[in-house]
């Protein structure tokens, strides 16, 4: 691998996406409100829950809020990255036009996974951004420089699991073709990492950290942030995102074994 | 439509997110707090399920991709409507994934069987045309959005924008009931809540004011019809197919 390579040929990536994507101005405004309300309804939605209870799951209400705000960055990163460029997989198997990603002497998974940015996804990587510190004021969170490595370190192996889901579920376009539903499940399992994970009954959570480790996505980034978090979790969280990802790697190459090209 | 199985499997589980939300509710005991028991709610969020898998609409989706292919320039020459198509695939659709939508429903059952009931027949019927109106009402506004494809070629960001508000307000997540006052005020006069609440409200056996509710929802078809009809007369005079 010549890294050096690399950063070029993605900030060539960059440039071209950028350019074609601010063609569409408006839609980028309207992206923005989209992505605004749509934090104002999930926070609305967790004032309801919490309208008559002080807890949930062990959770107070600016707690949670912590879970609300790495879930935004989370969802901007998807945004941003992981649902243009995984999305168009589809796209390029269907219509044969993958060998044509194959042929190129550049890593094809680099190639598929970063080739496209959506600008909009940035703001509301920014807003959860605005949020958490928000939430480090009202739960007086202190900062230290232990405590920011950890947050990173957890946050990114977040970052990992979820583009491995993501490129999983893309990747098994291979043989079924049309995965665009796949996709939705995925979406809609992802939305349980809005809310902390103890509100759920013992069985979800058992599903929700060995089937799809939904729960590491969240909910532990939110624990190093209140300083609750036991070190065996983070240490967890590292090991299932770097399986995860050497997995999804190994999945690739596997699947494409099975890649026939169009009409051939 | 039956071509595609699994992709209508994987769709009618992608609806289970009331599914979760129950779960939430009921296990941190939040029901207690709005005084609906344990059972009403989990029927509420059951026919929650249902109402919201046979209203879901696509047409901006299917309409946006065939506006930016240039296939609507022969659907205009036909002597019928374009959305006659789309209305149409809707309705297939749905009937396809009925014996899906049975399926989970039965899981539902096996792990709660203490909320299995058996609406009767008037309040079954009832709630069927709920919920066909309230698909009548998503199918207008999300073809009114359809039609600024016309003005605009990606009217789906401004779908995925109105998306946000039904999400949030048409009883998915929580039922309307449970809404703080200052929201219950005003949300009544808008049509989310006769998209989700009252028809999941009707059939699950929950309170809700029946005639009310249904004349709701037949004056917002009768408000949103005629806007359509303009739009669409102002649109497709605008209209110049791709590349022209």
């Amino acid at each position: 691998m010549n890294l050096r390579k690399y950063l070029k040929v993605y900030k060539k990536f960059l440039h071209t996406s950028l350019a074609s994507e601010l063609e569409y101005k408006t839609n980028i405004l309207v992206d923005l409100i989209t992505a605004i309300l749509s934090l104002i309804g999930s926070i609305f939605l967790l004032s309801i829950f919490f309208q008559n209870n002080g807890y949930i799951g062990g959770w107070k209400f600016e707690q949670a809020l912590i879970i609300q705000g790495i879930y935004t960055i989370l969802n901007g990163i998807t945004n941003t990255w992981f649902n243009p460029n995984l999305t168009e997989i589809v796209k390029h198997i269907r219509e044969g036009t993958l060998d044509f990603i194959l042929l190129k002497p550049i890593d094809s998974q680099f190639f598929i996974s970063l080739k496209k940015i959506n600008p909009s996804g940035f703001l509301e990587i920014l807003l959860g951004f605005f949020l958490l510190l928000f939430c480090i004021r009202i739960n007086q969170i202190s900062l230290s420089l232990s405590f920011l490595t950890l947050c990173l370190i957890t946050i990114s192996c977040s970052i990992f699991i979820l583009y491995s889901l993501w490129f999983f579920i893309s990747t098994t376009t291979i043989w079924f073709v049309k995965t665009w539903n796949a996709i939705e499940v995925l979406r809609s399992f992802l939305y349980i990492g809005r809310f902390p994970l103890n509100s759920f009954s013992f069985s979800l959570r058992v599903f929700f950290s060995i089937f799809i480790p939904i729960a590491f996505i969240t909910t532990i980034p939110s624990e190093v942030f209140l300083g609750l978090s036991q070190s065996w979790k983070i240490l967890l969280e590292i090991i299932v995102a770097s399986v995860f990802l050497i997995t999804s790697r190994k999945f690739w190459f596997f699947a494409l074994k099975f890649y026939s090209s169009a009409s051939s | 439509m039956l071509e595609y199985r699994v992709e209508i499997a994987l769709w009618a589980i992608s609806g289970i997110i009331p599914f979760f939300m129950l779960n939430i509710w009921t296990n941190n005991n939040l029901n207690e707090s709005i005084k609906i028991s344990e059972v009403m709610l989990s029927r509420y969020f059951l026919c929650a399920f249902f109402v919201r898998q046979f209203s879901v609409v696509w047409v901006v989706f299917s309409f946006e991709e065939d506006s930016l292919m240039g296939k609507i320039s022969p659907y205009l020459i036909q002597p019928l409507n374009p959305f006659f198509r789309y209305f149409a695939q809707h309705l297939a659709e749905q009937i396809t994934r009925f014996p899906f939508a049975l399926i989970i429903a039965f899981f539902f059952f096996i792990f709660n069987p203490e909320s299995i009931w058996m609406p009767n027949l008037g309040i079954l019927l009832l709630s069927i045309v709920s919920t066909f109106l309230s698909f009548l009402i998503q199918f207008l506004i999300q073809s009114i959005v359809a039609c600024l494809c016309f003005w605009t070629e990606k009217a789906s960001s401004i779908e995925r924008l109105i998306f946000i508000p039904t999400l949030f307000l048409s009883g998915l997540l929580a039922p309307v009931v449970s809404f703080p006052a200052y929201v219950k005020s005003w949300i009544y006069l808008t049509p989310f809540p006769y998209l989700i609440d009252f028809p999941a409200n009707l059939l699950s056996g929950n309170e809700t004011n029946i005639g009310g509710g249904l004349s709701m929802q037949i004056l917002w078809i009768f408000l949103l019809f005629p806007l359509f009809k303009k739009i669409w007369s102002e649109g497709t005079k605008k209209y110049t197919a791709m590349g022209s």
